[in-house]
């Protein structure tokens, strides 16, 4: 079982993974139309590309935005949950290892304590994140079984790593159902709302084009994000 | 009786149609028939898979349902924080529908989407930038409205502002010959106070093409007669064309895109003709999106941009004031508490804050020019905007939506409120009449005038 886990559906889930991922990213831009959308996109390529890196970038640092300031709780909850959302799956001791030995590359790695930390602090906001969802009359009434699900399965690898770094009860069995949820995440990347993890750049890239060549940008205005 | 007689699919095109459905009283027979209007699914689910692209269909898919745009919409806050007036939720439970049902989706289904689309946004674009995805709800009302027109399902007042465009090329029966007498009316008018002030009709190669909104013409034609005093002191050559004047587009409010093409072409065709190194348009804000910032798209010119740099009537006096082409005579700056509106559609949409504080700058002595909070890009709405100030039907619902402006403007204690935009003007003017809290409002045009200093040979011989 082990065997099967790390060998065959560790390369199917990580090749669907980023395939659909480029796949979709791709036709997310070959979708775009400057007359359909009304944006100019490819005549003013400086104007779009400043508009779209400050879009971004505004928006990933916690604090950083109108957005994020107004809503302090959820921008907690929401860094909280996806600083170790990013960082662990590509930074883990274990999962380094593990990377080395299958495709032979290796990234920094983090530091035991330091990933500990991150881990309980992505399952605490999560907590914080479906606590909001149930408590909140304006995020409870758009809140599907979908969103559940999808919370669900992100956070499944989290809860079975740590039993597993803890060996709560079978070492291996709490492994192997931690590999397996990691990979099931990993596919539904590029099928569910999960494609938020690429589609999040591109729409923030489109949206800052929107404002750096249309809406204002090249009046010399830069849009207060 | 999928079609009815008042209210159909058919845009209308006529002089008689928009008669035949004016005599319609307020709509009534209009609004009756639509109970009764079949949804055409096929043409539905054809027109969004050949226009609802990646841009849209990204947003409804991602949406995590986050509940973070909330907050930034004045409808949402000013109608109890409703959970229904959630800008995501709002879109999602109409568009989103739609979309997941294929076009298959019902009478009562499109009517209460009506309602959502002209009486639960105003397409103020503000939650778009409070989402952290940017995801821009603002944007997908525009193209939903756009969906209900085609199916029939529009105010009725919209229906007819769209066939205004279509039959006449302005947003009321005005013709060009009702614009240019009109104005040159208007200007005879102030002759003698101002020797020398004409309106050139039809010059080639001004530097400057005005261009109005129609209800100037036909209600406030004083306005007129103020830009060409404004211009003729500022000692600009300025010509305005005799067809092609309208800037505004009531078929933007519609969604009616084939009317607003239409409609921006006879501008692009007058600068064509006249090649003016520049167009000005009036103090409105929606005019200035739909000529300005949205009609290159409509009319295919790829590179965005009006045939002409196009700019708006702030930008103008702004550049007036800042480089002393009209000078202020300091002891008349307004020395009052007073403070200003910032229109969705050239500022928050549009980049010209500057402008307008440069302005203020000018005409107001320091220390009484009072901001509104939240101001510039992220002001709110007047509670107007979208075509909501003009639907007799969602009147109550624009009532409450002035509450926001109402609230904004008492707490900057300011009396005055200059609001350089037609529908802020009217929105304001109406929250007066509603709410009564005595302030007085006015665009920028006739406080300039009364403050300007007239070079010697301008002033008229005694
Ligand atoms: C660079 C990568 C990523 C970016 C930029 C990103 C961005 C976002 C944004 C902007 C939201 C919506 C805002 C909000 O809920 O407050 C969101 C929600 C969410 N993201 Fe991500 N994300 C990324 C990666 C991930 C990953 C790797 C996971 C899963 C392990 C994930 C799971 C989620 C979940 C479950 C939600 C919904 C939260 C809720 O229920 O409120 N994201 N993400
Ligand atoms: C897809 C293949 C994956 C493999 C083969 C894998 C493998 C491992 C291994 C070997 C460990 C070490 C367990 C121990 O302490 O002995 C581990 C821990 C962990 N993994 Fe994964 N993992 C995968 C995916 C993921 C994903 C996608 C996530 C999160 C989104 C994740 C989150 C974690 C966490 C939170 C821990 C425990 C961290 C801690 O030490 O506190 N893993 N994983
Ligand atoms: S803030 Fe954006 S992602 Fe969150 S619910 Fe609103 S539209 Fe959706
Ligand atoms: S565009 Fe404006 S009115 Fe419409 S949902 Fe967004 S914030 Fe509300």
């Amino acid at each position: 079982m082990h065997d099967l886990l790390t060998g065959l559906f560790f390369w199917i889930a990580l090749g669907v993974c980023l395939i659909g991922m480029i796949v979709r990213f791709i036709m997310y831009f070959k979708g775009l139309s400057w007359r359909l959308d009304r944006v100019a996109y490819t005549s003013y390529p400086a104007a779009g590309f400043k508009g779209a890196v400050r879009s971004i970038y505004k928006w990933l640092i916690p604090f950083g935005t109108y957005g994020w300031r107004t809503q302090p709780f959820i921008t907690v909850a929401f860094f909280g949950f996806h600083i170790g959302a990013v960082m662990i799956p590509l930074f883990l001791l274990g999962h380094s290892l593990f990377l080395k030995e299958k495709l032979g590359i290796s990234f920094f790695t983090l530091n035991a304590t330091f990933a500990d930390i991150l881990t309980w602090t992505v399952v605490v906001s999560a907590f914080f994140l479906v606590l909001r969802r149930m408590v909140l009359p304006e995020v409870r009434i758009m809140t599907t079984l979908y969103d559940y699900f999808i919370l669900l399965i992100s956070i499944a690898p989290f809860i079975t790593g740590l039993l597993a770094r803890y060996q709560v009860g079978d070492y291996s069995f709490w492994l192997n159902m931690h590999i397996f949820c990691g990979e099931l995440l990993l596919i539904a990347i590029p099928f569910t709302k999960l494609s938020h993890v690429f589609l999040f750049f591109a729409s923030r890239a489109q949206l800052g084009m929107d404002f750096g060549i249309k809406r204002g940008g090249m009046k010399g205005t830069k849009m207060a994000w | 009786m999928p079609e009815g007689k008042f209210c159909n699919k058919k845009p209308i095109d006529t002089a008689e149609g928009i008669n035949e459905l004016l005599s319609d009283t307020s709509g009534n027979n209009y609004y009756k028939e639509m109970e009764k209007l079949e949804i055409d699914s096929d043409l539905l689910w054809k027109t969004i898979q050949n226009t609802c692209k990646s841009r849209i269909r990204t947003w409804l898919e991602i949406c995590a349902h986050c509940g973070m745009c909330a907050e930034s919409c004045f409808l949402y806050q000013v109608n109890g924080r409703d959970p229904k007036q959630v800008p995501a939720y709002k879109i999602q439970s109409t568009l989103g529908e739609i979309i997941r049902k294929k076009g298959k989706v019902d009478n009562k289904f499109m009517r209460d989407t009506m309602e959502v689309a002209w009486a639960k946004c105003t397409c103020c674009n503000r939650c778009g930038t409070y989402c952290p995805h940017g995801i821009d709800t603002g944007i997908m009302f525009g193209y939903l409205r756009g969906l209900l027109y085609q199916q029939g399902f529009v105010p009725w007042e919209l229906k007819i502002g769209a066939g205004m465009h279509r039959v006449y090329r302005a947003q009321m029966d005005v013709t060009d010959e009702d614009f240019v007498d009109t104005f040159e009316w208007m200007v005879e008018e102030y002759e003698d106070d101002y020797p020398g002030l004409t309106v050139p009709v039809d010059v080639e190669g001004a530097d400057i093409m005005y261009t109005v909104n129609a209800r100037e013409v036909k209600h406030y034609p004083e306005d007129l007669a103020e830009a060409a005093i404004l211009f003729h002191i500022a000692g600009e050559n300025w010509t305005v064309p005799s067809k092609g004047w309208e800037q505004t587009s009531l078929a933007m409010f519609a969604g009616d895109w084939a009317a607003c093409k239409m409609q921006v072409e006879t501008v692009y065709e007058a600068m064509e003709r006249l090649k003016p190194v520049r167009m000005v348009g009036t103090e409105c804000g929606h005019a200035h999106r739909a000529t300005v910032i949205e009609g290159p798209y409509w009319a295919g010119r790829k590179n965005g941009q009006p045939p002409a740099e196009s700019i708006h009537y702030v930008e103008w006096l702004a550049e007036a004031l800042n480089t002393g082409k009209l000078k202020i005579d300091p002891h008349k700056r307004i020395k009052e508490p007073v403070t200003l509106q910032d229109s969705c559609n050239y500022i928050r949409n549009h980049g010209l804050k500057k402008a307008t504080r440069d302005i203020m700058k000018h005409i107001v002595e320091p220390g009484y020019f009072i901001e509104m909070s939240p101001n510039k890009e992220h002001n709110y709405c007047c509670g107007g905007g979208g075509g909501f100030n003009g639907i007799g039907l969602f009147r109550k619902q624009r009532n409450i939506a002035l509450i926001t402006k109402r609230d904004q403007i008492l707490a900057t204690g300011a009396k005055l409120v200059l609001a350089p935009c037609h529908n802020c003007w009217d929105a304001i003017r109406d929250l007066e009449e509603e709410y009564e809290i005595g302030i007085r409002w006015s665009f920028l045009k006739p406080i300039v005038i009364k403050m300007l200093e007239i070079p010697e040979h301008l002033q008229p011989e005694e």
